[in-house]
């Protein structure tokens, strides 16, 4: 570490307490590098616009007609049209005297359910298994804790590959159990990680005093220490349903026509030769879009947590 | 299972007393665990090897489940550590660990799951072929190009956004929103859209290319535009990560030493380089190796925006273990591959966990 680094560490920062939750990303002004002026909001919000711009096209595709999306100059000014929605959720409706068919009812519901499913269990699993690791350390905890983490970090191929042959042979393949079984191992490495890094963060004393005081181990868990990551919970769900909603190649192989998910319904969507259905696509996009602006503002906090699997907490 | 007996310190064959530390190692009792690993490492690997594969999934689940009772039974009471991890590990081994185990048992074999033909042994050859195969080669060379200019990219891109956010201004809660949610959309949702914004005829760019040219302009069609579109939607994504964690960086520096370079009138520059750099440089690390394992598994986008085309100048490592492994179907060649991928991403992984172990451990 350089000088500079050594001397903060000796100076009065260090003794400083942690900062409250909301501050740590900087969120008021605990950034370390001082205020700036409604001129800075003003260049911050070109940027995040500007940034933003590819969310807010899909965001004005989702409520143009068939036609205006198709448009060779592309329109900013149209007038908006729910039809795309409607679309998502419709069995058959037609483009041009074409009766076409989605199946995104289906898609949606599969995913709702896998998701909400996968990610129960492997909250359940994952938060006992998070505690195990956090207050009674096996021998080689570490290790354990490493090779969890390294199945979440392997790339989804390398994983598919022999569960694809075996879902084939067990009959699980296309499945709701197969897919449900596997997003809950998807799932459980983060929570375990994120979990983990919630129950290090508590203060221990109270857990002490609870023991001395003669509560049994599973009292001081639930009485004690799960009232105080329910916030965490929450953020790992949220992660987890985002993650699994998300998740392609596992379902891609894995699902059939009565169980796909909705990113194979609308990669399936593009492969076809009748010309995409760019407003279609758009109109599913945005409906999963409200819910993840909503959960980003929510927990800033934890995002950064989040997006390492917990390997980072602040 | 394990109750305290009456007799105090003696130990029965069938249930050793808790008081005695380490219980002899009886062969047939159910908190046998060790027994049970051995039966389990020994036996998996047989059942595996020997049994058709519809009766080893299932015998070693019986191995599995055998190994967990036994693990339940003696750590019951005792041992609650092992107890509230053992569901979990349980399942990621079945999950998991076990069909990665039974791959690379595969990988030994030459197998076609398109065939009806059993496996047959042929030892390391399906390695063999996969490092002198050319073809992979030039695959790790299109990963490495896409790996290197998509973590370059966002690490760049990352670091002036947490720049630009760093101070605390009006609204900037709100302006936030808008940097961090293309890392929360689904790869298939950003494939699916560059695809419809690198469209020649009605996408964006090539509207905006137009507007000077008044030609249409065809991104993917160079081996070079196809890497840079998938680079530019794969950066976009995820500089915002970068960007987090830079911010974060930042939230270690002391104000002081700031005030204190402000009255020896340092320049920004300076600030920069000898204040905030060496506190953000633990988190860039991370921020770098993240990325690039993340990178190096680019699977989504690339299927979804140009399927490896054109030609195959974007078929990035991951697409390419895809192809064989489904496409190809040469099932055990792509097993070989898949264990390169793996060996490269537990190295990654591990230095990875080092640095962020070291930087908990000094926060």
């Amino acid at each position: 570490m350089s000088d500079i680094t050594s001397a903060a560490s000796a100076g009065p920062a260090a003794t400083e307490p942690p900062l409250p939750l909301l501050e740590r990303l900087g969120f008021r002004g605990a950034s370390g590098v001082g205020e700036a002026g409604w001129l800075r909001t003003l260049l911050a919000a070109i940027v995040s616009l500007l940034y933003f711009f590819p969310v807010l096209w899909i965001i004005l595709t989702a409520f143009k007609t068939y036609d205006d999306v198709l448009a060779v100059r592309a329109k900013f000014i149209f007038t908006p049209t729910l039809d795309n929605f409607r679309q998502v959720f419709s069995r058959a409706y037609s483009v041009q005297g074409q009766v076409q068919d989605t199946g995104f009812t289906l898609a949606f519901i599969n995913s709702i359910v896998t998701a909400t499913i996968s990610v129960t269990v492997a909250l359940v699993i994952g938060t006992f298994a998070a505690f195990g690791f956090s207050r009674y350390p096996l021998k080689g905890n570490d290790t354990y804790l490493f090779i969890v983490l390294t199945t979440r970090m392997l790339p989804a191929i390398v994983v598919i590959i022999p569960i694809f042959l075996m879902f084939r042979v067990t009959g699980l393949a296309g499945t709701h159990l197969g897919i449900i079984l596997l997003y809950t191992a998807f799932n459980l490495p983060f929570t375990i990680w994120m979990m983990k890094s919630f129950f290090d963060e508590l203060s221990r004393d109270v857990e002490d005093a609870a023991r001395i005081d003669g509560s049994s181990d599973a009292r001081v868990f639930l009485k004690i220490c799960l009232p105080q990551v329910v916030a965490g919970l929450a953020a790992t769900a949220v992660f987890g349903l985002i993650l699994t909603w998300n998740e392609f190649l596992f379902a891609r192989l894995l699902s059939g026509v009565e169980t796909r998910t909705v990113p194979v319904a609308m990669a399936q969507t593009i492969g076809g030769d009748i010309g995409v259905r760019w407003g279609l696509l758009a109109a599913t996009e945005t409906l999963f879009l409200i819910p993840v602006i909503i959960v980003t503002f929510a927990l800033q906090n934890q995002l950064l947590r989040g997006v390492t699997f917990g390997t980072i907490k602040r | 299972m394990a109750y305290q007996s009456p007799t105090g310190g003696t130990t029965t064959p069938e249930s050793p007393s808790p008081a005695d530390p380490r219980p002899r190692a009886e062969l047939l009792r159910w908190n046998n665990w060790r027994g049970a690993l051995v039966l389990f490492l020994a036996g998996m690997p047989l059942a595996v090897t020997l049994l058709p594969p519809a009766a080893s999934f299932w015998v070693a689940g019986a191995f599995a489940v055998l190994l967990a009772a036994t693990l339940v039974v003696n750590a019951w009471g005792r041992h609650p550590g092992g107890l509230l991890v053992a569901p979990a590990l349980a399942l990621l081994f079945v999950m998991n660990i076990y069909p990665l185990l039974w791959s690379f048992g595969l990988s030994f074999f030459n197998y076609r799951a398109n065939r009806m033909r059993p496996p047959v042994f042929v030892g390391l050859e399906n390695y063999a072929k996969v490092v002198a195969d050319p073809v992979v080669w030039d695959r790790l060379h299109t990963t490495a190009i896409m790996v290197v200019l998509t973590v370059s990219v966002q690490m760049v891109v990352g670091f002036l956004l947490a720049m630009l956010f760093a101070k605390q201004f009006p609204l900037r809660r709100y302006l936030l929103i808008l940097v961090l949610t293309p890392m929360m959309l689904s790869f298939v949702a950003v494939g699916a859209f560059f695809r419809y914004y690198y469209e020649p005829s009605l996408g964006l760019l090539s509207q905006f290319v137009r507007l000077f040219t008044g030609e249409s302009y065809v991104l993917m069609q160079s081996a070079w535009g196809a890497r840079a579109g998938i680079i530019a939607a794969d950066a976009w994504m995820w500089s915002p990560f970068v960007m987090l964690l830079v911010l974060a960086g930042l939230v270690s520096v002391p104000k002081y030493l700031y005030e204190a370079a402000a009255i020896d009138r340092a320049p920004a520059w300076r600030q920069m380089w000898s204040i905030t750099l060496p506190y953000i440089r633990g988190l860039l690390l991370l921020a770098l190796l993240f990325r690039t394992i993340e990178a190096f598994k680019l699977f989504d986008v690339v299927f979804l925006l140009t399927e490896g085309g054109p030609g195959t100048s974007t078929e990035t490592i991951a697409l390419y273990v895809y192809r064989v492994a489904f496409q190809y179907v040469k099932t055990s060649e792509s097993t070989a591959l898949t264990y390169i991928l793996l060996f490269t991403v537990i190295v990654l992984t591990n230095i990875y966990l080092y640095f962020a172990n070291r930087r908990g451990r000094e926060a």
